[in-house]
């Protein structure tokens, strides 16, 4: 393989790879805007939309559409549950009270899942072809353009949603200063509620798609890419969607040129260097910038 | 048209409103002076469920808002500009003052209400699409002002809207509260800077740690010697 299939073979494989990332990560930095918390249980509610996915697509027999979302719905709900059950009492607490609890519901999610479904990893049943493209000695599956092309509508999604309509307006006002928004009248407790439920979509949205691309899921699948999705949201800037979206992506091309290389077993540490060196170099992220208040 | 009657307002152990009673009219500027911490923000708050006090009843048109939520209160038609203006910094001028019309239905009348508010305010027209964090201090003062009038409020809260402002936009910008007065909107103006809010209400009340201590016409408080030696320097 010459050197441009080679760039260009990392680059399906880390975009796929960094979807999936960009998606979870959005989740966790929509949230940290809104309530300035690290929602450490976030990876483990992509598991749960996994495992709605496949329990969709296995017992169901449903298709990739309605079984995608039936999972982001109820996954949604099941975030603004966990939001208004768990975080919420603790609005008024010390943020240290709120992320040791966010931990807590990671683990409970993690543990109460091989309660329910059993420890055993199963196997996502194949929704799409096998089929393996080969262009210019770069192959792809029919996976990779869906995972490419599901992320790529639900970040437009996404977007508008955030530009233009009542909700999404009033969650950059209460992200910015939730007082000032109570003033214009914006009910602040709604307006979190539906941040996590759209947060908890988009990671139910990755969970599919991953149990799609690896074919296997389990209950612990979401604490590896949880933390991916983390580093991936410092990297683009906590708290800045276009951030997570950019800070996705670049994970994932990172990880699989490591990969690519023969690095492979270095991949998780190599994910955690990065995070290092972001604190390091510019805690504020890749688009991360100082706005001064003028007084 | 608003009441408060022996409002208690604490933070914590600090009891910050021992006991406030006052009135606001329909059509009128009444302006509550008092120094720092006197207790005068407090006060806003309270009025407007940023606060919930712990004894008293605040009554608007006879209805009682002494334990509804700050959303509900702006929905009864009081509206209010935070000390510190408190805009929206990351998002355009406009998307402010789309925010102050976010109860809104009436997709006409807020078109009007912007008409109205550009008018006040001409430089929020040629800058509204500019992020509102570039704005000046006065301009920022405008567009909080600007934001608060499109929820078209019978009740206008001020909260030191001088604060940090040169002189001549000061002049400027409480020529515009007698204006926005004049078409119908109440004001309840709080202010350090005293001699500017005597000049322009019709009546005021005079706080000090938590307590009404004076009260009465603007004019004759500013005449009167203990106001002009505590709060007009002399």
């Amino acid at each position: 393989m010459g050197s441009v299939e080679f760039a260009a073979q990392q680059l399906i494989n880390g975009l796929s790879l960094g979807s999936i990332y960009a998606l979870i990560a959005l989740g966790y930095t929509m949230v940290y805007g809104i309530i300035q918390l690290i929602n450490f249980a976030h990876g483990d509610i992509m598991m749960v939309g996994a495992f709605i996915g496949w329990f969709c697509t296995t017992v169901l027999k449903m298709a990739f559409l309605p079984a995608l979302i039936i999972s982001m719905t109820i996954t949604a709900i099941l975030g603004m549950l966990i939001e208004r059950i768990a975080y919420k009492p603790l609005r008024k607490s010390t943020r240290l009270a709120a992320l040791i609890t966010a931990i807590g519901m990671s683990f409970f999610l993690e543990y109460g899942g091989i309660l329910v479904v059993g420890p055993q990893t199963r196997t996502f049943p194949d929704v799409f072809p096998q089929t393996l493209y080969n262009v210019g000695g770069v192959t792809f599956k029919y996976g990779d353009i869906v995972i490419i092309l599901t992320t790529v509508v639900l970040m437009t999604i996404l977007q508008f949603v955030i530009k233009y309509t009542r909700i999404g307006k009033a969650m950059r006002a209460v992200s910015f200063d939730k007082d000032a928004s109570a003033l214009m009248g914006i009910n602040v407790d709604n307006t979190i509620s539906a941040t996590f439920a759209i947060g908890s979509s988009l990671a139910a949205a990755a969970g599919v798609l991953m149990g799609v691309y690896f074919n296997t899921i389990n209950p612990l699948m979401g604490i590896m890419p949880g933390l991916k999705a983390f580093i991936a949201a410092v990297l683009g800037g906590i708290g800045i969607i276009p951030g997570a979206m950019l800070g996705g992506i670049a994970m994932g091309l990172i990880e699989s040129i490591v990969s690519g290389l023969g690095f492979s077993t270095w991949r998780d540490a190599v994910a955690f260097l990065i995070l290092i060196i972001v604190l390091i170099v510019k805690p504020t992220g890749l688009l991360g910038k100082n706005i001064r208040e003028k007084v | 048209m608003l009441k408060l009657d022996n409002i208690h307002v604490y933070y914590g152990a600090i009891h910050a409103l021992k006991g406030i009673s006052f009135e606001v009219n329909k059509g009128e500027i009444v302006t509550l002076i008092g120094s720092n911490g006197a207790g005068k923000t407090t006060c806003l708050k309270t009025i407007s469920g940023l606060l919930q006090p712990k004894e008293g009843t605040l009554t608007f048109h006879d209805k009682d808002l002494t334990t509804i939520s700050a959303p509900k209160i702006v929905a009864s038609g009081i509206s209010h500009v935070p000390e510190g203006r408190r805009i929206f910094a990351n998002m355009t001028v406009s998307e402010n003052l789309d925010l102050g019309a976010y109860l809104r239905k009436d997709k006409e009348g807020i078109k009007e209400d912007l008409e109205m508010v550009y008018g006040l305010f001409p430089r929020l027209k040629e800058r509204r699409r500019q992020i509102a964090g570039t704005l000046s201090g006065g301009e920022q003062q405008m567009l909080a002002m600007g934001r608060a009038l499109m929820s078209r409020p019978e009740l206008l809260l001020l909260d030191e809207p001088s604060m940090g402002l040169a002189p001549i936009l000061v002049k400027q910008i409480f020529e515009i509260i007698q204006t926005i007065n004049s078409q119908g909107t109440t004001v309840l103006l709080v202010e350090q800077n005293a001699r500017m809010a005597l000049s322009i209400a019709n009546r005021a009340y005079v706080l000090e740690t938590g307590k009404i201590v004076l009260s009465g016409n603007a004019k004759e408080l500013m005449q009167s010697e203990e106001i002009k030696k505590a709060y007009l320097g002399g």
